[in-house]
Parts: structure tokens; C-alpha cells; sequence
């Protein structure tokens, strides 16, 4: 029963690791309606960036306040550059923007940065803590932590603040947000900016797991499923999807891979996913489209 | 005015037709897939650095080989075999002149996957440390190399190192030993020859899976938990190897126990890896560090002149720069053993593959060309594509790596029916009858 216990704790805490990176998403497509495809190419950028400044012997407090500023400009270089001039175009369109500005993003930080593996050492040993008979990972507990913070952060600025609420706004309803005089190309540059920082957030936490370097880019594909579940407009859906999908492949791996050959957390998701969108295509806690014809 | 130019130029064009080159004028083309991008640019750039350097150094300090100069030229693939494929294609003909002589894959995925094609086009493929089992075998795969250290040699020289760890093959027997593998076919290639020293020795063989790309590993460690082996082979690749060492940190497997294989021992692994990685042993068919002759030349040569390839001078010596290096100089050997039997002149793959099979460098020849102690003994034959078989062992003492052994050779004796019956089954299924090379005149 511990093991048990214990896969499914461990499988709960690696979840909110993947909720971190699906928050990203979330924000975007809520204030957007866009899918961030360069969400990525963000995480690894930000990551890159701290580790890079924090090697260059900048502490660790200023390579943070520069990543940000970092971040607030390549939001507002994006804003102008790529979505302005692409405003009221198909969101297929925007999607593919975005796929072309992760490719953009991903080759301009190796060229800068580099493209060796660094490691990040943020004082979180990922060391055990033990409960009876049940080992926790120290790391995982303190990510969850954090991933709890940023949504009670994220959940205060989306409810308690004008600018979050010009950006509930805007996600509602675009043009009835313009006819009101919100400036949408100021509540963008916003949001992208607030999703980088969620992608320092979630950057720094899998940099320090794994080093920083490009598969950083990748942990997005855990983000999909995530987001498949939780529904692409709710971050109380990313976290919950994230819990869905940490625990469920942990178990999986555990009890039904020995039976399958082992090695099923790379597809797993992706089939649990694949469960929902048969029974909730908005995801649980999505936002059901209903078009008039 | 206009004609007259047209004029000129077909006449400019005429008379270089009629004049060319002489055949050694002309530089033997090598296209090199590299990945500088993606997600396994880390160890491309260093490998590439590490071939480029050796290359410039034999075009501008030898002056080529044999006097024929190298003309490498790079293809970005992102370690994508289809991109592979495709440059593959392109440059299958040669260029200026120079036909190919033989086609670095730079990959497992791309050696499988050009497999067939290479062989109707017969030019050689050279994946050193990599590509298909079977193909050592060259009675049946005349234009596959895989050489230096196949799959199944990773398992049976990591199998006798923990022997010797142990305190004689004898002692295997009851033993746990754990291969954590990276769930691919790069991954899974080595299961045959563990099950075949398994039974031999005795061990009881345990294999995980880890899928692709690795990056969250504790369901595995919990069972490896459970299970306590004694000893873990470690398959994986990227960064499934640094979340696999700080995971088994996490559940206290200690990293002396946890034997690496060739493409899990970098720096690329155990520096993210910080503290789990102290006492993390790993084959190296190439060693890393500066230690050697090579290195010394490459400095004075190459790196003080400011023409090497590296942009940070720190990792000159990297083991991903070590396998450029050998890499590079195992080209130039073959191509070196080609043009002395066919004349100083780019060789076509036919050619290429003759140089390859009558490919030797012994101990003499290393401390020669400056490789003794990074390059193991190689004798490659029309039977024997792999050619050598060996790895020294080296550990991580949280700075950089130590060589712990000198080359420790697999059990060929043990493997050499595994890889014929595998070579045969190939055969049987593709309609290859197998060549006799005592009978072939070259």
C-alpha cells in the first residue's frame, strides 16, 4: 500500500511540474485565443538567459531582474513586430506565427548563449523526506509550492486587479473590449510578458532538474495533455490536468507498463488525453464553444 | 558588346574543359551531418569542433593526406535521420570532381535508415560506436562500418569491468545487475549480448525502460528500489542520463555502482548532474581529457594559431571533442590506407570500402600520429567491420573525468555467433548472399 501511497504522491508532485509549463499556454490563449506554440522556445530562453548572466557572475537577484527586462522587451518586440501586423488574421495564422517565432527564439538564444548544457543550481537539493515508508522528493514538494504561489498570484492579478480585468475583457469579448477603449496591443504586450515570467518560473525549476539546455524546449509536450484535460482557458484546469497526468502516468509506468514492456509515460498522456476529448472536448474546466450557424 | 561577353565566357568555358585538373589536384569531398541545433547540439558542437580541428590540422599542417587535401563541408540535420537522408542524396554523386568515398552518418537512426540505399549505391557508411549490430558482420553488410565498439561490445566490456570490480567473472553469479535503458532501438540494441552473458555468468539481467525523452524517472528508481540490484548499466541518452543520475541520487543508489555506456559519459551528462554524478563510471572507447600526444599538437597548431572550431577554448579535450578527434583520424587512416594502394587521388566508395577493410592501426602507428592512449588498436577486415571492441573505463570526480583502466576488451569469442546469426537472418530476409572476400581481387 506505500508504494502505492508513494507512486501516486510522487506522480501528484511531478504533475504540478507540468502544470507550471502549461500555465504559460493558458495565459495566452485566454487574452488571445492564440496556442502559443513558441511557449517552448520562452521557457528555454528565460532559463538560458538567468544561467548565462548568474555564469557571467551577475548574483542572482540582478540576473533575474535582467532576465525580466529581458522578457518585457522581447514581449513588446513580439507585440509589434509579429502580432500587430498580423491583428484580426485566423488563428490558425497567429499559430503559425508562433511556430515560426519558436524557431526564431530557439536558434537566437543557442547562437547568443550557446548551446553547451549548463548546469543550474538553484540551493534546492533534491534530496528524500521520508514519511513513515514514504520517500518524497524535497524538489517536487518545493515546486509544488511554488506552482501553488503563482496561481494564487496569477488568480489575484486576473480578479483583483484593472488590468486584470481589462484582460478577462479582452478574452471575453475582443472588440467589445476596443469599443470601450482598452488598449489591446498594451493588454498583449501584458500577457506575454506575464506568460515569459511563468516560463522563467517553470524554466528555472526544470533547468535546475535537468540542466539547462534545448530539450528545455521540449518539456511542452507534457504541457498538451495537460492542457487536452484541464481545458486550454482555466489555470485551475492546468493544475488539475497537471495532477491528472503526473499521477496517472506515474502509476501507469508502475503497475500497467511491466505489462506492456515498460517505457509508456511517452504515450500515456497523450492517450488519457485522448479519453477526455472523447467525453469533454473543452477539457474540465474549459470554456465550451457554442458558434451560432 | 553583350555577344562579345557570351563569347568570352563559352570560351573561357571550353578551355578549363580542356584542361583539368590533374586527379590529385583535386580534394577528396567530405560531407559531414552535423546537428550545431536542437536538442542535441550540445555534443555536436563539440564533436564537429573536434573533427574540423583534425582536419584542418592534416590539410595545413601535413598537407593532406598523401598529399591529397580534405574538403569537408557541413549539412545542418538536427540529428534528424530524414534531413540525413536527404543530404545523403545530395551528395551521394561527390562534388567538384571528387567522388564519396565513404559517408559519416553521425547517427543510429540515419546509419538504419540509409542502410539499404548505401549498399545499392556502394558507398561505405561509417558510424563509429554506433549503427547496426549485425553490420559488423561485412560478408553480409560489405558497406556498413560500425566501427570501434558495437553494441553488444558496450555490454560485454561494461559486464567485465564489474567483474573485475567484483573480484573475478566467477563472482557474477546471483548477482542484480539493472539496465536502464533509453526505450528506443539505440536503447534496447544491447539486450541480446546481456542476456547472452547472463546466462553465461550467471547474473540475473533486469531491464527498465525509460521513455523518451527521460525526463521524469521515478517510477523507474522506485522499482529499481524494490528490485536492489547490485550494479546498473546505464543506456540512456540527453538528459534522460542527468535526471536518471540525480534521481538514483534521490533514491539513494549510489553513482559508483552505476556503469554508463559510451553515449551516457560526457560532460554533457554529469556536470548538470552536479554532486550525483561524483564516482559515475562510463565506457570510453574515447576519453576524454588533454592528456595526449594529439592534443599537444592541436594546441600549438590549431588552437594558439586561433583557427580551431572550438568557441570555448575550456572544453578543448571534452569527450564529445575526443570523438571528433578519433573519428576524424579514423577517416584519415582509411583514406591514408586507400591512396597507397590505389594512388594519391579521391577514392569512389568502392574504393572507399577496400580502405576501410584493410583499415589497421597498431600501437606504432597511434604513438605516430599522436593517438596512443585515446584510440585503441584497430584492425578492421572484409569479415570484421567494428575492428576493435574495447573501452578504457573512466569516473567523474565532480570536475572531470579520471581514467580508472586501460582498454578493456569485450568478449568477442561470446559475441561473434550472436552478431552471425543476427548478419544471417538479415541475409535470409533481404535475399543477400553473403560475399566471400578470400575470393574478391582488388
Amino acid at each position: 500500500m506505500s508504494m502505492f501511497v508513494e507512486t501516486l504522491i510522487g506522480g501528484l508532485l511531478a504533475g504540478t511540474m507540468y502544470s507550471l509549463v502549461a500555465i504559460g499556454f493558458v495565459l495566452i490563449y485566454k487574452a488571445s485565443g492564440v496556442f502559443n506554440y513558441a511557449q517552448g522556445s520562452l521557457l528555454l530562453f528565460a532559463a538560458l538567459t538567468f544561467v548565462t548572466l548568474t555564469d557571467q557572475g551577475v548574483p542572482a537577484f540582478g540576473a533575474v531582474a535582467l532576465t525580466i527586462a529581458l522578457l518585457v522587451a522581447t514581449a513588446i518586440a513580439i507585440e509589434k513586430l509579429l502580432l500587430r501586423p498580423l491583428t484580426n488574421r485566423s488563428p490558425m495564422t497567429l499559430f503559425m506565427a508562433t511556430l515560426g517565432l519558436s524557431y526564431v527564439v530557439e536558434g537566437a538564444a543557442q547562437g547568443i548563449m550557446g548551446s553547451q548544457v549548463r548546469a543550474l543550481n538553484l540551493g534546492i537539493d533534491d534530496l528524500p523526506i521520508f514519511l513513515g515508508d514514504i520517500m518524497i522528493s524535497q524538489f517536487d514538494l518545493i515546486a509544488a509550492g511554488v506552482a501553488l504561489a503563482l496561481v494564487v498570484v496569477l488568480s489575484l492579478l486576473f480578479n483583483r486587479t484593472r488590468i486584470g480585468i481589462q484582460l478577462r475583457g479582452v478574452a471575453d469579448d475582443t472588440r467589445a473590449a476596443l469599443s470601450l477603449g482598452i488598449d489591446i496591443n498594451r493588454i498583449w504586450q501584458i500577457v506575454w510578458t506575464v506568460a515569459g515570467l511563468v516560463g522563467l518560473v517553470a524554466g528555472l525549476l526544470w533547468g535546475a532538474r535537468q540542466g539547462v539546455q534545448f530539450s528545455l524546449s521540449l518539456v511542452v509536450l507534457k504541457a498538451l495533455p495537460v492542457l487536452i484535460i484541464g481545458g486550454f482557458t482555466s489555470i485551475a484546469g492546468a493544475i488539475v490536468g497537471g495532477l491528472i497526468v503526473g499521477a496517472g502516468e506515474s502509476l501507469a509506468e508502475t503497475y500497467v507498463g511491466p505489462f506492456l514492456g515498460g517505457g509508456i509515460t511517452s504515450w500515456f498522456a497523450y492517450a488519457l488525453a485522448l479519453v477526455f476529448l472523447f467525453i469533454r472536448p473543452a477539457g474540465l474546466f474549459g470554456e465550451r464553444q457554442i458558434e451560432r450557424v | 558588346m553583350k555577344r562579345l561577353l557570351i563569347a568570352a565566357l563559352l570560351a573561357g568555358t571550353v578551355f578549363s574543359g580542356t584542361a583539368p585538373a590533374s586527379a590529385a589536384d583535386v580534394s577528396q569531398y567530405i560531407p559531414l551531418p552535423t546537428y550545431r541545433v536542437g536538442a542535441y547540439a550540445s555534443s555536436g558542437e563539440l564533436w564537429w569542433a573536434g573533427e574540423r580541428d583534425y582536419f584542418r590540422y592534416i590539410n595545413e599542417v601535413e598537407g593532406g593526406v598523401e598529399g591529397v587535401k580534405l574538403d569537408y563541408e557541413e549539412f545542418e540535420t538536427e540529428w534528424s535521420p530524414d534531413r540525413t537522408v536527404e543530404v545523403y542524396e545530395r551528395v551521394k554523386a561527390g562534388k567538384n570532381g571528387s567522388p564519396l568515398a565513404f559517408f559519416f552518418t553521425h547517427g543510429t537512426p540515419a546509419t538504419y535508415a540509409l542502410l539499404e540505399k548505401a549498399a545499392a549505391d556502394r558507398i561505405p557508411l561509417i558510424d563509429p560506436a554506433g549503427g547496426k549490430t549485425e553490420t559488423v558482420d561485412g560478408t553480409v553488410f560489405p558497406y556498413a562500418f560500425p566501427l570501434l565498439f558495437s553494441y553488444y561490445s558496450q555490454a560485454s566490456t561494461g559486464i567485465n569491468y564489474i567483474a573485475s570490480k567484483v573480484g573475478g567473472h566467477d563472482k557474477l553469479k546471483g548477482l542484480k545487475i539493472a539496465t536502464v535503458y533509453h526505450d528506443s532501438a539505440y536503447g534496447r540494441a544491447s539486450q541480446p549480448a546481456v542476456e547472452v552473458l547472463a546466462g553465461k555468468y550467471g547474473f540475473e539481467n533486469i531491464q527498465i525502460p525509460v521513455a523518451d525523452p527521460g525526463n521524469e524517472q521515478s517510477p523507474q528508481w522506485r522499482q529499481i528500489r524494490e528490485q536492489k540490484p547490485d550494479w546498473i548499466f546505464l543506456r540512456t541518452w540527453g538528459v534522460s542520463t542527468v535526471v536518471a543520475l540525480k534521481t538514483a541520487q534521490r533514491f539513494g543508489f549510489p553513482a559508483d555502482r552505476i556503469i554508463g555506456d559510451v553515449w551516457a559519459g560526457s560532460e554533457s551528462d554529469t556536470i548538470p548532474a552536479g554532486a550525483a554524478a561524483v564516482g559515475y563510471s562510463a565506457l570510453a572507447p574515447y576519453p576524454g581529457g588533454t592528456g595526449f600526444e594529439i592534443h599537444k599538437r592541436l594546441k600549438a597548431e590549431i588552437l594558439d594559431k586561433g583557427k580551431s572550431d572550438l568557441r570555448d577554448p575550456k572544453l578543448f579535450g571534452a569527450v564529445n571533442y575526443n570523438i571528433g578527434l578519433v573519428n576524424a583520424a579514423l577517416a584519415v587512416e582509411a583514406l591514408r590506407t586507400g591512396y597507397k594502394h590505389f594512388g594519391a587521388r579521391p577514392l569512389n566508395g568502392e574504393e572507399g570500402r577496400w580502405a576501410f577493410e584493410h583499415l589497421t592501426i597498431d600501437d606504432k602507428r597511434l604513438e605516430e600520429i599522436g593517438f596512443k592512449g585515446l584510440l585503441q588498436p584497430i584492425r578492421i577486415t572484409p569479415h570484421d567491420h567494428e575492428g576493435g571492441g574495447a573501452a578504457r573505463i573512466q569516473s567523474w570526480d565532480g570536475e572531470k573525468w579520471v581514467l580508472q583502466t586501460d582498454w578493456i576488451k569485450a568478449d568477442h569469442e561470446l559475441l561473434n555467433p550472436l552478431i552471425k546469426a543476427g548478419a544471417e537472418a538479415y541475409a535470409k530476409e533481404h535475399g543477400i548472399t553473403p560475399r566471400t572476400p578470400e575470393t574478391e581481387t582488388n
